[in-house]
């Protein structure tokens, strides 16, 4: 095999435009009403996986879109100063992490994580960028070239997630872990 | 299953320390929808009239509309209702922003409080864990350092906090309950102080069912990009620079001055670089996708939103321009203190020193320039010192402790409510009958479906008509079609017009739109974003609850009557229906009382304006009409208005 092929593959990015947003917290509603189970069968934001960090006061707002389950707090922290207001240390974070109480099932405390409103057939945009009228959210698709990956790296990838498994495993025991497991293969 | 509704209240007694989670039957829910109308519906059951609205015994409710918390946009408004203070007649006061979808969220329909702790409690809500907690280390603080303490205090950075300044922890008749610069005032504010409550904190992580979950989706998903785009709905105040239609129309100081021409291009200019050198963002409540807050930072001041009239209610009160209202109405919110009755209060004090019935001496050590004033009286009633004790009881309320001559300053209120500064010249009949009957105490909450004006171009008004796609019944177009000047339409049409006004505000209330996407936004331009024709639609497809026009008009029917007669069990009569004197240079008391009588007749009421009994069993409010008989306040034998003996003289 030659080991310079290479193949495209689509980006799905999200663009925030933290000026813009008006905190009407129209993402949250959308995502958590799209991931309900029947879709659109209920509003609950906590179980959303975009989180609009809102303080009118200090003038911030900003959407932030869940990402990886992390299982320890940070051991040191940022906190950004931008254009002269500053922000506090998690307010960029996407995690789910044991520091606080957002991306998280409120049932099971499972981590949440988006998935880009994956569908089929596909939607033109996830939910949360067709639900904020304010432009703060815009989606665009682009393609990236990687590497056609070999046997050895989908061999890494497993163990990858065999490792991450384990951790979620020690943390809720197996069959809370295999029943949502079980469930986000039924919600396709 | 509850769909849209948790169906639960919270049911809180601070004075036994009492919290109970209690199941509410969905028959009520077809019947009164929610909001205003179930809130109505618990003081009539719960508070016997002769109550002092300032005991234990008065309720004070956090009514969520029904759609809160579901996909539907614009729904967000929570009706804070009680016996009010000022009148005893109930006070009633929407909140928007975001404390309603969080209650929702935390499984309450809505929050009920009755008694009075001993001393200062916040009530911390998460979900099913519902806490009585020690405020005393709050007394006396602003609205924003409140909710940041008990945020910090509950670990939560994600609750929401409706909390009381000092202001209303001194009972001040004009203070409001606050949620992230979101307010419920008309005395909602001072019963909340009485009951030793500083705050309600509230988080929610539970689901809202849907009945009827992919209708409701798609109906929610175009109607929010129809309000989106529709320039008609919101709130033209956030967006629109020229505000030339309030400067040079509604009256200056206390209600007294009109400056016809006081707005200019230079000033227009001047004030547009003051708004936008300062205004960091337009905020949003929740679920609308109008963000009609402007949120301002103004030097060594904190940032804070104001929305609407709130923006010209200080400079004008106080003769000054758009600053001083931006230097002095992020503080005078953190007191705890509204926007719109606070300044009428204070310009009304300072008239009462120029004509000599207050003395200097009771402004002891006040600066002599009037934005120093202003600040002086602010903090004198919010805290309730000296004069500012006096003050704290509204302008009717001083005035009637004044005495000596100040009742006559006491020129712009309506059953002891302040109303908009308005004075104007030609009786408007639509007019008089709104501010003479509403028991919404503003007149903003109760225009709104009709235009203010007619149009005389013809081909503009079929263009009109042609769009007017809220117009409940033809009558309405016909009556439009041939409306040439604004005080001239027949006496039904001016009744059937306040009525529709009415049924659109009594509807958002129990549902829980915002006036700026629905009741309020018909009169202009004829577009707006919910009427009667796509409200059922909505409530089926989110509660499951069949609905269609006839039902849901009945349900503004049923609240309305209710409203009307719990006010006239608690004394509201006729003499007390009456716009100020001075609203109108030209009155004419004989056809304002004959129009009265039309009214009261149309609506079923008798000659004093009480809904008969037969009016009010025909809406399944026979219990209100047995109440209203044993109480001697009908005895069930009188016939409507029109009917009455005392209706055939005044036509003689």
């Amino acid at each position: 095999m030659d080991s310079n092929e290479r193949k495209t593959r689509i980006v799905k990015e999200i663009k925030v435009d933290t000026k813009k947003c008006a905190g009407c917290k129209a993402c949250e509603i959308a995502c958590s009403a799209f991931h309900a189970i029947p879709k659109y069968s209920s509003v609950n934001t906590a179980r959303s996986r975009i989180m609009v960090v809102m303080d009118e006061v200090k003038d911030v707002f900003v959407p932030i879109r869940a990402g990886d389950y992390a299982q320890a707090e940070c051991n040191g922290r940022n906190k950004y100063v931008l254009d002269g207001k500053e922000y506090e240390e998690c307010t960029f974070c996407p995690a789910s992490c044991p520091s606080r109480d957002a991306f998280k099932e409120p049932d099971s405390g499972l981590p949440l994580k988006c998935d880009m409103c994956e569908s089929d057939p596909p939607l033109e945009k996830p939910m949360c960028v067709d639900a904020c009228t304010f432009d703060a959210l815009t989606y665009e698709e682009r393609e990236e070239v990687i590497p056609v990956s070999k046997p050895e790296d989908v061999q890494e990838k497993r163990g990858e997630m065999k490792i991450g498994l384990e951790m979620l495993i020690k943390k809720y025991g197996f069959k809370n872990v295999a029943d949502t497991v079980a469930r986000l293969g039924k919600k396709g | 299953m509850r769909y849209a509704e948790t169906g639960f209240n919270l049911e809180i007694d601070l004075s036994k320390g009492s919290i109970d989670k209690v199941e509410t039957d969905p028959k009520d829910t077809a019947l009164y929808l929610g909001g205003n109308g179930l809130n109505a519906k618990l003081l009539f059951d719960r508070v016997p009239p002769g109550t002092d609205p300032f005991s234990p015994d008065n309720l004070l409710i956090f009514g969520n509309g029904l759609l809160n918390g579901t996909p539907v946009p614009g729904a967000n408004r929570v009706s804070v209702d009680t016996i009010a203070p000022v009148n005893g007649l109930m006070g009633h006061s929407l909140m928007g922003g975001f404390f309603g979808a969080e209650m929702k969220m935390a499984g309450y329909d809505r929050i009920v409080i009755r008694g009075k702790a001993p001393d200062l409690v916040y009530l911390a809500i998460h979900n099913d864990k519902v806490e009585i907690r020690d405020a005393r280390h709050l007394r006396g603080k602003g609205m924003y350092e409140t909710s940041v303490l008990i945020k910090q205090e509950l670990k939560d950075e994600r609750a929401w906090v409706a909390t009381i300044g000092p202001a209303g922890e001194n009972k001040v008749i004009t203070a409001s309950i606050d949620c992230g610069n979101s307010s419920a005032s008309r005395t909602a504010g001072p019963v909340m102080g009485d009951k030793n409550l500083k705050a309600i904190a509230i988080r929610g992580t539970k689901d809202i069912n849907l009945a009827h979950p992919a209708e409701l989706w798609e109906m929610c998903s175009r109607l929010r990009k129809e309000l989106d785009a529709n320039p008609n709905v919101g709130d033209w105040m956030a967006v629109d620079e020229d505000d030339s239609f309030h400067h040079n129309n509604f009256s200056w100081g206390n209600a007294r001055v009109r400056r016809k021409n006081f707005w200019s291009a230079t000033l227009e200019e001047r004030w547009r670089n003051l708004k936008y050198d300062h205004m960091s963002r337009q905020t949003g409540c929740w679920n609308c996708p109008k963000a009609c807050h402007n949120v301002i930072q103004w030097p060594n001041r904190r940032r804070f939103s104001y929305k609407c009239y709130g923006k010209d209610t200080y400079h004008m009160a106080s003769f000054q321009e758009l600053d001083f209202t931006y230097e002095i109405l992020g503080f005078a919110q953190d007191l705890g203190l509204d926007s719109y009755s606070t300044p009428q209060v204070i310009a009304f004090a300072l008239e009462l020193l120029e004509a000599g019935i207050l003395k200097p001496s009771d402004f002891p050590g006040m600066p002599s320039d009037v934005r120093g004033r202003f600040y002086y009286l602010i903090e004198k009633i919010a805290h309730r010192e000296g004069i500012g004790d006096v003050l704290a009881h509204g302008t009717s309320g001083a005035a009637a402790i004044i005495g000596n001559g100040a009742e006559a300053f006491d020129h712009n209120t309506i059953k002891k409510f302040e109303q908009l500064p308005i004075k104007l010249g030609k009786l408007n009949p639509a007019y008089y009958l709104m501010i003479a009957t509403g028991e919404d105490m503003a007149i903003t909450q109760i225009e709104g479906s009709f235009p203010q004006d007619p149009i005389t171009d013809p081909e503009l008004k079929e263009e009109f008509i042609r769009k007017w796609v809220a117009v409940p019944d033809n009558k309405f177009v016909e009556w439009f079609r041939q409306w040439e000047k604004r005080d001239q339409l027949p006496d039904d049409a001016m009744v059937a017009i306040t009525d529709w006004n009415e049924c659109m505000h009594y509807l958002d209330d129990s549902l829980g739109f915002c006036g700026f996407v629905s009741s309020f936004r018909g009169q202009f331009g004829g577009t707006t974003g919910y009427h009667v024709w796509n409200m059922p639609q909505v409530i089926t497809h989110a509660t499951g609850i069949e609905f269609d026009k006839d039902r849901l008009w009945g349900c503004f029917m049923r609240n309305r009557n209710l409203v009307r007669a719990l006010n006239a069990r608690l004394g509201l009569r006729r003499y007390m229906e009456r716009p100020p004197e001075d609203h109108w240079a030209v009155r004419n008391e004989e056809y304002e009382q004959q129009l009265l009588t039309k009214y009261y007749d149309f609506k079923g009421w008798t000659f004093d304006g009480i809904p008969t009994k037969e009016t009010l069993e025909k809406l399944s409010l026979g219990y209100v009409a047995e109440d209203l008989i044993k109480r001697g306040v009908l005895t069930g034998n009188e016939v409507t208005a029109l009917n009455d003996a005392r209706a055939k003289k005044e036509k003689e």
